[in-house]
């Protein structure tokens, strides 16, 4: 019998999945389920947003409220749920390109305002679905299929992008290291405020093949053997964090939340003040 | 009782708008479009809703469509270059059937154009903006009393076919300050989202009942667990690469409007009975051919106008019906000729005129009663 994970937290009907074998999406997506069940949040009371992408097919196959919406757009439907109905749980999934490349725009804004969304990022540092083209976390000197000479383009740090731009918490996940990602998850969707958690994927369709990184599994324990927690980064030289997987929470701050705020207005409006 | 204001086109258009329920507005400023933002911000939460300028035009449209389908009638305003960038999320709109209004001021164009000036040019981009075959409903407005009432049912055609409206004023109206009337509640008439009923449809977001062209709504967020999706789908909700089911859907999206034309469609026909030529005209060039038409009636000649003020679909029927009386036909619009083709296309049997401005000013009276009087 398969686990109350898949029987309460899929859609059952709608599986298999789409996902090549061995793609890191499959795991992240239970590790957001995991989390979400580990917090008793009610289903009906979780708004899953994602936009186009491999990554975002996650919505169809998750049991909640599901929204799979327009390639970069998630963030900003994500945005008019969470205004007209504060007390939805709102999740997004993206993907690195859907999320950096053409959703960045909405991603700083969201988190500069602090609106109470949880973005998960699936990132495999390349566009899975389209076939393998380099992406905006795709680091310098890959391949992809539209960088066939290797990468110039300098990468992102979607996380400390996110940061940078006032997300009030920010943390780095891995697929291969569930149980640590999970509560990373866990505490990015109790947070009130505008939360981003960049969990490390593995393609191994596209990305492993065009780096030579072998199969999933291999790539699975490549990330296994080059991830460093986040305070074992800060004490590292720059040359020797260069590569690694970064496990753990940035950032944690209690700054206002947006729909809060906003409440407050209404309030003041109607007390006639 | 009716209660007479003074007010701008724009912010009767949010005063309809709130009035038929709007409480979630998402925007980007855009001349001359931007006083619909303002107002909105100051208003909405006045009534318990929610302003939001986002950080495009993009996000503004996302935003409406993702509160509108958690239940919350929603709105944006742009011009010309945001609603370019509005397009593909009003095709979102259409395929997953979510009610939104879209106001769009148009302005001279094509790119900045001429920022401040009137223009019409918009007309085909409200109908065919957003990518592959959908249908759309577009209301044009030619007074600021429209833009109060005709914003009311731009809401109310939306929840009723579940379908984004584009409301098409331009800067003529948008800017136009007039004394209006506002309706006390029981005259107007509000229509809210069509709910299911059966409960063997409930999991089934987009089952249409037999007899109906719409899927009854039960919200997202709130006991039935759905999936909404830009991609073809089925009764259930979830994709599909099913040919049929595809071909299915998007037919049935054309045909829901329509099947529904008569009750779409309205018009206004004016000293159009022993007409011998009509001028066909929307918007706010309606108020030049007013008075065109008036002044050419005081010398004797047999002139009226047929003004859309539903755009899309387009008053077919009505403008057939006409061309069988009339000789001439003249298409006034400040643009290089877009309704013209519409007229040209149904009407088979009249001389047609055309008097059309693209250099940002308005059309004058004079040069419609020129236009009609060297009509032979
Ligand atoms: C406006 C628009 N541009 C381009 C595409 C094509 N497209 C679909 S998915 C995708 C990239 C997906 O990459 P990512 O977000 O990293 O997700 P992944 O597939 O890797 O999970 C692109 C470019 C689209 N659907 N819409
Ligand atoms: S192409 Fe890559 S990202 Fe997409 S399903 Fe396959 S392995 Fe996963
Ligand atoms: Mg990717």
């Amino acid at each position: 019998m398969a686990s109350e994970l898949i029987t309460k937290y899929m859609r059952e009907e709608h599986l298999p999945h789409i996902w090549c074998p061995g793609c890191g999406h499959g795991i992240l997506m239970r590790d957001v389920a995991q989390a979400v069940k580990n917090l008793g949040i009610d289903q009906e009371k979780v708004c899953l947003v994602s936009g186009i992408g491999c990554a975002s097919r996650a919505a169809g196959y998750m049991d909640f409220q599901t929204m799979h919406t327009t390639h970069g757009r998630a963030i900003a439907f994500a945005t008019g749920v969470k205004m007209a109905r504060p007390d939805l749980e709102v999740i997004v999934i993206a993907g690195d390109g859907d999320c950096a490349a053409i959703g960045g725009n909405h991603l700083i804004h969201a988190a500069r305002r602090n609106i109470g969304i949880t973005v998960i990022v699936f990132n495999n540092d390349i566009y899975g679905m389209t076939g393998g083209q380099y992406s905006p976390t795709t680091p310098t000197g890959e391949f992809g299929t539209t960088a066939p000479y290797g990468n110039i383009d300098r990468p992102f740090d979607i996380a400390v992008l996110a940061a940078a731009a006032g997300a009030s918490y920010v943390a780095k996940g891995t697929a291969y290291h569930a149980t640590q990602t999970i509560k990373l998850i866990e505490n990015g969707i109790k947070h009130k405020g505008f939360a981003l958690i960049d969990c490390a994927g593995i393609c191994a369709t596209y990305y492993g093949r065009k780096n030579k990184k072998g199969s999933a599994v291999d790539m699975m324990k490549f990330q296994r053997d080059n991830t460093i927690t986040v305070e074992q980064a800060k004490s590292l030289p720059r040359e020797e964090r260069e590569g690694k997987f970064i496990l753990g929470k940035l950032v944690e701050n209690d700054f206002p939340e947006f729909t809060d705020e906003y409440q407050k207005i209404i309030d003041r409006l109607k007390e006639g003040k | 009782m009716k209660n007479r204001v003074l007010m701008q086109g724009n912010e009767a258009c949010v005063e309809g708008a709130i009035k038929a329920g709007m409480r979630f507005f998402a925007g980007y400023p855009i001349t001359p479009s931007t006083e619909i933002a303002e107002q909105s911000a100051v208003r909405l939460p006045q009534v318990g809703g929610h302003f939001i300028q986002m950080e495009d035009e993009i996000a503004s449209m996302a935003a409406i469509i993702g509160a509108s389908a958690v239940g919350t009638k929603s709105m944006t305003a742009t011009s010309g270059p945001g609603f370019s960038l509005k397009q593909e999320n009003i095709g979102y709109a259409c395929m997953t059937e979510i009610p939104c209004v879209i106001v769009d001021v148009q302005r001279s164009g094509p790119s900045t154009g001429l920022p401040t000036s009137p223009s019409q040019s918009d007309v085909m981009q409200a109908r065919w903006g957003t990518h592959g075959d959908h249908s759309i409903i577009a209301i044009s407005p030619s007074s600021v009393q429209e833009c109060y009432h005709l914003a009311i049912r731009a809401f109310n055609l939306a929840e009723k076919y579940r379908t984004p409206v584009i409301f098409l004023m331009d800067e003529i109206v948008g800017h136009l300050r007039e004394g209006i009337e506002i309706d006390d509640d029981e005259n107007i008439e509000i229509i809210e989202r069509k709910m299911k009923q059966r409960p063997d449809t409930l999991h089934l977001p987009y089952h249409v009942c037999e007899g109906e062209d719409v899927p009854r709504f039960h919200l997202t967020g709130y006991d039935i667990r759905y999936n909404i999706t830009g991609l073809a789908h089925g009764a259930d909700g979830f994709p599909t690469n099913n040919n049929e089911i595809a071909g299915q859907l998007v037919t049935r999206l054309m045909q829901k409007i329509e099947h529904n034309v008569d009750d779409i469609v309205q018009v206004e026909e004016k000293y159009c009975d022993d007409a011998e030529t009509v001028i066909v005209c929307y918007g706010g060039t309606t108020r030049c051919v007013m008075s065109a038409v008036e002044e050419l009636r005081a010398k004797g000649k047999k002139v009226g106008y047929f003004r859309p003020i539903t755009i899309w679909p387009f008053p077919e029927k009505q403008l057939k019906a006409l061309s069988e009386k009339v000789k001439n036909i003249i298409v006034a619009e400040h643009n290089y000729g877009q309704i013209l083709l519409e007229v040209q296309r149904i009407v088979k049997n009249c001389k047609i005129g055309f008097v059309g401005k693209v250099d940002g000013t308005v059309i004058m009276p004079k040069e419609i009663v020129k236009a009609v009087e060297e009509v032979k």
